[in-house]
């Protein structure tokens, strides 16, 4: 089953498979800069210089020996065809009698022909020279194909390498890009250049390189071939050459045109089919169903005339160049027979040309085709490039201090942080946490409470001001080494494709077994983990279903417990989570809280209500700042906020 | 398949048939310009005849114009017989599943649905489309070569005995090797594409636990991974190309290498032996096209079981047959006894649930999840059908009514919300279609809304991407309400759509719900007992059965399962 991605992610509409005609993928997006990019993924193939020098050796002659194989085939043909003349002929006769006679009995035409070979009267067939020749020309296929063989090998292993360095140059910069880049960029666009892209260029440098490599090779080849067999009917061929060229291009060029109109409504009529799927229930209850249908009908529609089109401009491809390759055909059947009959060419030209002739179209065709999957890779080469010239972030200082163990004192002073530059967010904020307090973040959705954690971990660097962690200038610190001290649970809890055991060992390196099982039970998941069929080694990832929402947070709980940090963020679930588990994840959570200094963004009033320092945000900015009972009596926003939701809940329950 | 395309194909036989005959006219054409090629080798060349040369000359010119033009022709045709069988599956997809109900669209799932209404038709499409002009042509091709060799030579022919088998059998072989590995690639790909997925969506808990390093290993394993299977496969199609050339290649030797003693001996032309080399290329070009095609074959025909799955199914929610006459708006909502069961399954989801809702009440479900609250509000709208009992709107049976008029009366708001592409404005107006910009703001004012839109550089006409991907969770919501608010329907439900919203919004969003809605009829599905502890009634739902309904203060009372719930969530010491 090849299910889709969930639909933050753009797809590119699947295409037929690649064998197919020339602008059947989709269209190529254009490049900003085509030259540059090129270039650049050109010398991303350097390290393989020397080997692709030996690809290109062995295409060389992987290339002649298949060009030189008509030649001697139409060899082997003029040796029969000679033999089979002789056969006729008086034997003792020399040539010059022979034709001599011919012309006293009016066959001029004959003599002419029979002039240009070397007759040897009542001889017969030379079948020594024709099985030497064939020897040969077995050798010669042999030889092609192993060297076609190694070329097409080495150069599986160049396109590899370098893709295998390309996705490793990725992944690395990913590491070092600040987490701005990842706000500021969509989920699904930095996705879709290290994976759609990645593997669009992949399949390119695979298969079009060797491929282009052979057609532009043997395009020339045959070329050379065909104007030192017959000068005459190569120029015939050449006509032939420009004109289907042309015509392809001419039809590539309106086919794709086409092709873009039939991606592109591809691509509205697959959104709109996931969009009306999705919604179901919302399309039905709002009546929307018959508008849905007639909607669709019409994309529908569009989309038809789009893909007829294009499938049948493209269509016409084949076709053309079978005419054009069949006029070609006739022409040298004409003109060769011609030649043959008057002596200026033998049979075995003739029909080497044709074998020329017909090997001639498809490299041209080819390298129509490949010319356009190049665009559309250098295309998305670009933008992988894009991402790995992004800046990365700061330099980390230089001679770093080191905190093995922390109190987990924390102050801020006079931190002021802005995203951009003209809308302050946080401006001279301070604060003081002793060690193993918790602060709660409190306010409406959408207030900016994921900003002061972004600082803690320098996930962002503040402006001015400082933070320190036990009076150290947390500048002062690796972010790694910073990073270490702290311990995370996100309400969005992240689980990676991989056993449970694995997903709450991320908590520290080098855990044991029992280690493992303490944080499980600490976090009261180890109870629901052996009700699982297999424990510990479930498998489970971030779209797990055997795993409901509430479990998973407590297995992110339990990776905290491992941690076992000095200091903890934890983000409070909002979503709906049955009541036991709800339970259960409060009790692990005062547990994981107890003698640590905790910054929680806070949903539940215990939680707020037992908090040291409640931080009140709105609109970005820390509006209050206190603990619960002199918020209340200032009577600002908090107190708003606090009543509207538990006095009532309070009084009634008492 | 086997249903499929004939189904579906059967309006286009006449389109079909002239597509068979061109290919056959162009199958000939193609067969018979070698014998004339080989004329002219033998009666012309050979006999020094150039009047005889240009006249077959011409001929040949002709036929290939015939055939181009066939060709062409063919081609119109199949491709507007193939995109036309690709439209009509679409289209007959797309109404078949917008009269599923919840439960169908459930079984399948929403994003297996899309992807054989789009992915699928088009494996199917493709096949056509090959089908129509490669498969066919290619045995046409292939058998008319056999004959024409075999008429040029038949002693020659019997190398074709040899050749044949050998080239299939050696096809067959790579063919066989590759399909596991290129399945086993596309696994290797999904895994790579997996890790770096989760690599972004954890980057927090990646860096805050300081894991990069193990992060790093992680992928260069899969990176590894690919990289050699990868290689193993482009390896083995490195060798596939080379291979077949040498067989077709070594055909050719071997054909003149035999053809020549036959021409030695006087039992055939050198025309015919160059006539058989350009057969003998046609029919090993036409095994080879064949072969690949076929591939293609087992792939289409998993996708058109899939098609054909979705067409097969009878709706369980229809129409019916004569809708009851449309009862005066009043806003009664009554459950009589209802149960519901999925098909086949042994536990009931809902049983024995009855209560009744008026105007101008608020009704809140709470039940722990798995407890039915979500099923029991899909049955009020017909999203599902009750297995027993009954569901009366305004005293009519659900199912006797016209499902667009009791669309009419309800106004959904679900658990995952949902916006369509478009606008802030065209989102809200899908609750009502004139809806003036008054409408839309006051609607968005209600929904908590109207500040965020106002935040918007375009206000009303700001874009919402797909399913609302470009706002926040909690703005979605408040637009879906919005929607619901604008269309003002005598029936409200809030299926557990106020859990994305922190308590403040919450609090205010029912402050300005509670006067929008004063005359009608309210259903909250609920987690929190701040959002529901005001209900006139809370019906309290665990396993499927009703475990109580009443006020807070009542529930507080008598219900164990109603007390568990607040006591989760206000720590006891707040409850006491």
């Amino acid at each position: 089953m090849n299910e889709r991605q969930p639909a933050a992610e753009p797809r590119r509409p699947m295409g037929p498979p690649r064998f197919a005609h020339p602008g059947m993928m989709p269209p190529a997006e254009k490049s900003k800069d085509f030259r540059g990019s090129t270039r650049r993924l050109l010398l991303r193939l350097r390290p393989e210089g020397a080997k692709l020098l030996v690809v290109l050796l062995f295409g060389v002659v992987s290339v002649i020996f298949t060009i030189v194989g008509p030649k001697m085939l139409g060899h082997a043909m003029d040796v029969l065809f000679e033999g089979v003349v002789n056969q006729k002929l008086p034997a003792g006769a020399t040539q010059e009698q022979v034709l001599a006679q011919l012309q006293v009995s009016g066959q001029d035409q004959l003599a002419e022909m029979l002039s240009g070979m070397h007759l040897d009267p009542g001889a017969g067939v030379d079948f020594a020279e024709i099985g030497r020749i064939l020897g040969l020309l077995a050798i010669v296929y042999v030889v092609s194909a192993v060297f076609g063989w190694m070329q097409q090998y080495l150069m599986a292993g160049i396109a590899q390498r370098t893709m295998y360095r390309l996705r490793e140059d990725v992944d690395r910069k990913l590491a070092r890009l600040p987490l701005r880049y990842f706000d500021d960029h969509p989920r699904g666009d930095v996705l879709s250049r290290v994976t759609n892209d990645i593997d669009n260029i992949s399949m390119t440098l695979q298969q079009s390189l060797g491929q282009i490599v052979t057609a532009v090779l043997t395009i020339v080849g045959v070329l050379i071939m065909m104007l030192t067999s017959s000068v005459l009917l190569a120029l015939i061929s050449l006509i032939a050459v420009p004109l289907s060229f042309a015509a392809t291009m001419q039809i590539v060029k309106r086919s794709q045109t086409q092709f873009a109109a039939q991606w592109e409504r591809t691509g509205r009529v697959d959104g709109y089919i996931e969009e009306v799927f999705t919604g179901h229930e919302i399309v039905k209850v709002f009546g929307k169903r018959r508008r849905a249908i007639e909607t669709f009908g019409s994309l529908n529609e569009q989309l038809y005339e789009a893909t007829f089109r294009a499938h049948f401009i493209s269509g016409i491809i084949q076709p053309s160049m079978m005419f054009i390759s069949n006029l070609n055909y006739v022409a040298i059947c004409i003109v060769g027979g011609l030649g043959v009959t008057n002596g200026t060419m033998s049979l075995g030209d003739v029909q080497a040309f044709i074998q020329y002739s017909r090997q001639f179209t498809q490299p041209i065709t080819q390298t129509a085709a490949i010319v356009n999957q190049l665009q559309s890779a250098v295309a998305s080469a670009e933008r992988v490039f894009e991402l790995l010239d992004e800046a990365e972030e700061e330099l980390e200082v230089a001679q770093p201090e080191v905190l093995t163990t922390t109190e987990g004192r924390i102050a801020l002073q006079d931190v002021s942080f802005r995203y951009l530059p003209d809308a302050p967010l946080i401006e001279e904020l301070s604060i003081e946490v002793p060690a193993g307090e918790t602060v709660a973040i409190v306010g409406p959705t959408g207030a900016g409470k994921t900003t002061l954690v972004n600082l803690l971990l320098r996930f962002y660097e503040i402006d001015e001001g400082t933070i320190s962690i036990d009076g150290v200038d947390t500048r002062r610190l690796t972010r790694s080494g910073l990073r270490q001290l702290f311990g995370m649970v996100l309400q969005d809890p992240w689980l990676f494709h991989g056993t449970i055991r694995d997903n709450i060992a991320y908590g520290r390196e080098g855990a044991t077994e029992e280690q493992i099982e303490a944080a499980a039970r600490a976090a009261r998941v180890d109870h629901f983990v052996h009700t699982l069929p297999d424990g510990y080694e479930t498998v489970v990832d971030d779209e797990a279903t055997n795993v409901s929402q509430g479990e998973k947070q407590l297995l992110t709980i339990a990776r905290a417990f491992l941690a076992d940090p000095q200091i903890l963020i934890l983000d409070e679930a909002t979503s709906s989570v049955d009541t036991r588990t709800e339970v259960l994840i409060r009790a692990a959570m005062s547990d994981l809280m107890r003698g640590r200094t905790s910054f929680v963004i806070a949903h539940r009033l215990s939680t707020v209500r037992d908090a040291h320092t409640i931080l009140v945000m709105d609109h970005g900015s820390i509006i209050e700042q206190g603990d619960h009972q002199s918020l209340l009596e200032r009577r600002g926003f908090y107190h708003d906020l606090y009543e509207s939701q538990f006095v009532e809940a309070l009084e009634e329950a008492s | 398949m086997r249903r499929l395309l004939p189904t579906f194909l059967r309006p286009y036989r006449r389109q079909l048939l002239i597509v068979v005959v061109l290919l056959l006219v162009q199958a000939l054409a193609n067969l018979y310009l070698p014998t004339l090629n080989a004329d002219i080798i033998n009666n012309g060349v050979a006999m020094g005849d150039t009047a005889y040369i240009v006249r077959v000359g011409g001929l040949m010119l002709v036929v290939t114009l015939l055939m181009g033009a066939a060709a062409i022709v063919a081609v119109y045709w199949s491709a507007k017989t193939a995109m036309a069988f690709g439209r009509d599956v679409r289209g007959a997809l797309f109404r078949t599943v917008e009269s599923f109900s919840q439960m169908e669209v459930n079984r399948f799932g929403a994003p297996s649905l899309t992807t054989r209404t789009t992915n699928d038709v088009q494996q199917v499409q493709m096949l056509v489309l090959m089908a129509l002009t490669v498969m066919i042509s290619a045995p046409i091709i292939m058998i008319g070569g056999i004959f024409m060799a075999l008429r040029m030579n038949a002693r020659l022919s019997l190398l074709l005995v040899v050749i044949l088998p050998l080239m299939v059998g050696f096809i067959a072989v790579v063919v066989r090797r590759a399909v596991p590995m290129f399945r086993a690639l596309q696994v290797k790909l999904d895994g790579i594409n997996r890790v770096m997925r989760e690599k972004l969506a954890g980057i927090r808990v990646i860096r805050a636990f300081d894991r990069t390093a193990y992060e790093e290993r992680r992928f260069q394993e899969t990176n590894d991974d690919l990289t050699a299977t990868t290689l193993q496969v482009t390896r083995l199609f490195a060798l596939m190309m080379p291979a077949i050339m040498l067989i077709l290649n070594l055909s050719t030797v071997a054909v003149m290498w035999f053809g020549s003693l036959l021409v030695g001996n006087g039992q055939m032309s050198i025309g015919n032996l160059t006539a058989f080399l350009t057969y003998l290329l046609q029919i090993l070009f036409s095994v080879l096209m064949a072969t690949i095609m076929f591939v293609m074959v087992p792939r289409a025909a998993a996708s058109a079981d899939r098609i054909q799955e979705v067409l097969d199914v009878v709706p369980a929610v229809g129409e019916p047959e004569t809708p009851a006459p449309p009862p005066a708006r009043q806003g009664t909502l009554e459950l009589r006894d209802i149960d519901f069961r999925y098909p086949g399954a042994d536990e009931p989801v809902l049983s024995g649930i009855s209560f009744t809702a008026g105007p101008g009440e608020v009704t809140a479900i709470v039940g722990s999840t798995g407890s039915g609250k979500s099923t029991l509000v899909q049955l009020i709208p017909r999203l599902l059908d009750v297995s027993g009992g009954q569901v009366l709107v305004d005293g009519v049976d659900v199912r006797e009514m016209s499902q667009e008029d009791l669309w009419a009366r309800i106004g959904l708001v679900p658990q995952r919300a949902f916006l369509f592409a478009g606008t802030v404005a065209s989102n809200v107006r899908d609750g009502k279609e004139d809806a003036s910009d008054d409408d839309v703001w006051h609607a968005l004012a209600v929904a908590q809304g109207r500040d965020f839109v106002e935040d918007m550089p375009e206000g009303l006409e700001a874009p919402i991407s797909q399913g609302g991907a470009n706002v926040s969770g909690g703005q979605r919501q408040r637009l879906a309400i919005a929607r619901v608010v604008a269309k003002r329907p005598e029936i409200y439900i809030f299926d557990d759509c106020f859990a994305a919203l922190d308590f403040m919004t919450d609090a205010k969003l029912r402050a300005a719900l509670r006067a929008e809605t004063s005359d009608a009829t309210v259903l909250i599905v609920a987690q929190r007992v701040g959002t529901i502890m005001h209900a006139d009634r809370i019906v309290v739902l665990a396993e499927g059965r009703v475990d109580g309904i009443g006020t807070h203060d009542e529930l507080l009372e008598t219900c164990e399962t109603y007390r568990e719930i607040v006591y989760s969530q206000l720590s006891a010491e707040e409850v006491a």
